[in-house]
């Protein structure tokens, strides 16, 4: 190796392990910045994706129905299942009005009972309906039929259904009003086909644009609504957030930043002597200014990686706790870690060796 | 001789104490911007989360089934039970009524109506578009508009006690209606002011003021249904417990908090013959919603206290370490340890008041910068935080310099006065 080179590794190493207490400080100011900025980039950049992930519970944020108020086409609902290609979920709904025993007339809804129970997460139900011929009830609807748990007749279009409640719905909504059946029932009873198919399409504003787009080109005959509603004010409340946290973000990287800032140039400043001594034994000025450079960059490397490991665990630690996931870590902030780190450590190293550049050597060893 | 020392000491390192200062100052301004965020935060999302319109229904007791689905009402418009329109008011007087954001009244009905491009039988909904309505001495607007934030107005909104009304695109669209257009409801001449793109499965084709749907219907002062927007907080365990069941103290807590539970119960309490109840899609998420963005916020919180409690302290801790000649000085002069403690953290609880208090008055001006611009308002600020932040930085002042002074009186005052330390 070239012998300068390794006197100026050498240097270095020495610099650190003589000196362990003061490298180390000056590590751990850095380090702690870094883990502060890494958990905090790292849950600015996941928190959007945990958040459209809470605002999904609201349910569908688009419906697709016929063209005119009619059925949907036989297959609508594989045909939507292929264009969300796993990018959300859809639920089929049919509707007839039926009459109970004594003549009143009532909403009867075939559905896929497993899938609208993930989608509305805020129906309240007692009990799942499971078996065939078994019955939803909305609270006001069993209220009017009041049965309890006695089966009874629904007749459409002169065919008699016998059906048992076995639990209640309560929404606080339309669904109140209405009794749900298992859709294979509904449509043997019926011959009612789909009519309403309500899709919850994943992800942010845009991707649920293009997921109606695909929707509507993929069914011709029908007509995508989206439900501005839950658009709207997700985007209104997502965006809210996003901004407040984002400002914190910036206001806590500032503060960690400046504050490593001073530490690194205090400690760089009190290591006046050792400049002062290179510059005397006859080392030139870019030699001198390059090893503190060095050092500073060293330092800051060291500071990045630390900083990122334990951010990313401080960042999983806050997913787990606040939204009982981990946030995954985003590998493409390490450079901008990295890189902020190294810049304030070396912008560290400048400030005090512009103030010390004409300053001669003599005077600092005097200790002027 | 103490105060002397502390005063020169402030007056011959200007620029040092200026640094430490400045650190405190900002550390303590991070500091009490996010605690003020995070502490309002909450009510401020509960507010944007109203954009999902009302998260409360009040009906008739003796209502009867609705029977609607697909966008067809098929119940008989003369069927069901009916709220009283005079009762309305007595909302804005329950125990949460400043929680109660707004609400408005439905009635829905049908009717022929028609115009220059055909008639048909329509869904026709009745309802207040910007109704003034006092209760006591207290005055206030209701309207569908704040409920229904998402519906979109082609035109402009029809004004209240008019014969002016919104229809709905698709049947604007089959009668050839515009804005200024006159459309006959069952005989009545009325005029569109606007064309309706509500965006949702409303049911009704035609909306308009709740007088003249009243006077359609044959039903003075009559009301299907209220709609009511209120600021709740999330349910617990707690809220969904029976009111009925618990023992006096406990019915007064829940009475007392506002879950969307408890105003229903209230709400029912105000209106006869009524039953309220929470609309679950609304009330239900919001809860979710606002516990996850609140606990986010305070996690943020808590990085933002450990960033600007390391500033501190660093910043302290390296101030300090410059010293250790003049703390060698005073050791050789003959100054007991505890007198040298006593100088150097009473200049730093000197410089956490200072440099706190200038912290706290940009803190806020910054909290309200962030409310302004990301909510349009400004952060409500809890004087609490007063004691609270200026507490803290003296706390975090004295701790990052206590660690510096114990290891600078530690050293030998020979060693660190010839400069070897």
């Amino acid at each position: 190796m070239n012998p300068r080179r390794s006197m100026f590794l050498r240097m270095l190493l020495r610099s650190a392990l003589v000196r362990p207490g003061r490298a180390l400080t000056a590590l751990a100011a850095l380090a702690v910045a870094a883990t502060v900025a890494t958990a905090m980039l790292n849950l600015y950049t996941d928190a959007g994706a945990k958040l459209e992930r809470e605002f999904r519970n609201y349910g569908a944020n688009l419906v697709v129905v016929g063209r005119g108020g009619g059925a949907l086409p036989e297959g609508a609902l594989q045909k939507v299942e292929s264009a969300l290609g796993g990018r959300g979920m859809a639920v089929p709904f049919s509707y007839a009005i039926a009459k109970t025993g004594d003549g009143a007339p009532v909403v009867v809804a075939g559905t896929d009972m497993e899938r609208v129970r993930a989608l509305n997460s805020w129906w309240s139900v007692t009990a799942w309906p499971g078996t065939s011929g078994d019955a939803l009830m909305g609270a006001r609807a069993a209220q009017a039929i009041s049965l309890g748990s006695e089966p009874f007749d629904l007749s459409f279009q002169g065919r008699t259904l016998q059906v048992k409640p076995v639990g209640t719905l309560r929404t606080g909504a339309a669904e109140d009003s209405r009794i749900y059946l298992a859709m294979p029932d509904f449509q043997a009873w019926t011959g009612v086909g789909v009519s309403t198919i309500e899709v919850r399409a994943a992800g942010s504003p845009q991707q649920v644009e293009e997921a109606a787009q695909q929707l509507a080109a993929a069914l011709p005959a029908a007509q995508v609504r989206p439900v501005r509603q839950i658009l709207e004010a997700e985007a209104q409340v997502l965006g809210k957030t996003r901004s407040t946290i984002l400002a914190a973000v910036a206001l806590i990287l500032v503060t960690a930043a400046l504050c490593v800032l001073a530490t690194l140039t205090a400690s760089v400043f009190d290591r006046r002597k050792d400049l002062a001594v290179m510059k005397a034994l006859g080392a030139s000025e870019r030699l001198a200014h390059a090893f503190f450079l060095a050092e500073a960059a060293a330092l800051g490397t060291t500071g990045a990686v630390i900083g990122f490991a334990l951010g990313v665990g401080a960042a999983a630690w806050i997913g787990r706790a606040n939204f009982h996931a981990p946030i995954s870590p985003r590998l493409e902030i390490f450079p901008a870690v990295l890189a902020g780190s190294i810049l304030v450590a070396v912008l560290a190293a400048l400030i005090p060796i512009s103030l010390l550049r004409h300053v001669q050597p003599a005077a600092i060893l005097k200790g002027e | 001789m103490f105060i002397r020392l502390v005063y020169e000491s402030f007056r011959r390192q200007r620029r040092r104490k200026l640094l430490a200062g400045t650190a405190i100052a900002l550390g303590a301004a991070v500091a009490t911007a996010m605690i003020a965020v995070a502490t309002d935060i909450g009510d401020k999302v509960n507010r944007e989360l109203r954009s999902y319109g009302a998260n409360l229904v009040v009906y008739p007791q003796e209502d009867t089934l609705d029977v609607e689905a697909g966008g067809l009402n098929l119940k008989p418009a003369s069927e069901g039970a009916y709220l009283r329109e005079a009762d309305l008011p007595k909302i804005k007087g329950i125990f949460w009524r400043h929680n109660v954001m707004a609400f408005a009244p439905l009635l829905p009905l049908q009717a022929e109506v028609s115009a220059a491009g055909g008639s048909e039988k329509a869904e026709i909904l009745g309802t207040y578009f910007s109704k003034e309505l006092t209760l006591g001495k207290e005055r206030f607007t209701s309207s569908i508009r704040t409920l229904r934030p998402w519906w979109k107005v082609e035109g402009v909104w029809p004004a209240e006690d008019s014969e002016q009304v919104l229809v709905r695109t698709d049947l604007a669209s089959r009668l050839k209606l515009k804005p200024g257009d006159e459309l006959r409801i069952a005989g009545r001449s009325v005029r569109v002011a606007g064309i309706l793109d509500p965006g949702d499965s409303t049911t009704e084709a035609v909306v308009v003021p709740l007088a003249l749907a009243q006077q359609i219907a044959e039903r003075p002062g009559a009301v299907r249904r209220v709609l009511v927007s209120a600021l709740t907080k999330p349910e617990d365990a707690f809220a969904r417990r029976d009111p009925g069941s618990m023992t006096p103290a406990d019915r007064d807590a829940w009475y007392c908090s506002p879950y969307a539970n408890s105003i229903a119960f209230q709400l029912r309490e105000a209106i006869p013959h009524s039953e309220a109840e929470q609309i679950r899609q609304v009330a239900q998420n919001e809860g979710t919603v606002l516990t996850r963005i609140e606990g986010l916020m305070l996690l943020v919180t808590l990085a933002a206290l450990v960033a600007s409690a390391l500033a501190v302290s660093a910043a302290m801790t390296t101030a300090m370490l410059q010293r250790r000649r003049e703390v060698g000085l005073m050791k050789a002069l003959g100054a007991g340890n505890p007198a040298i403690a006593a100088v150097f953290l009473a200049e730093s609880a000197i410089l956490a008041l200072v440099g706190g208090g200038v912290g706290l008055l940009a803190g806020m001006a910054m909290a309200r910068q962030i409310g302004l611009a990301v909510f349009g308002s400004s952060i409500r600020f809890d004087p609490v935080l007063l004691p609270l932040v200026l507490g803290l930085a003296v706390l975090v002042t004295f701790a990052g310099s206590a660690a510096a002074v114990r290891s600078a009186l530690r050293v030998d005052p020979v060693i660190v006065l010839r400069g070897d330390a």
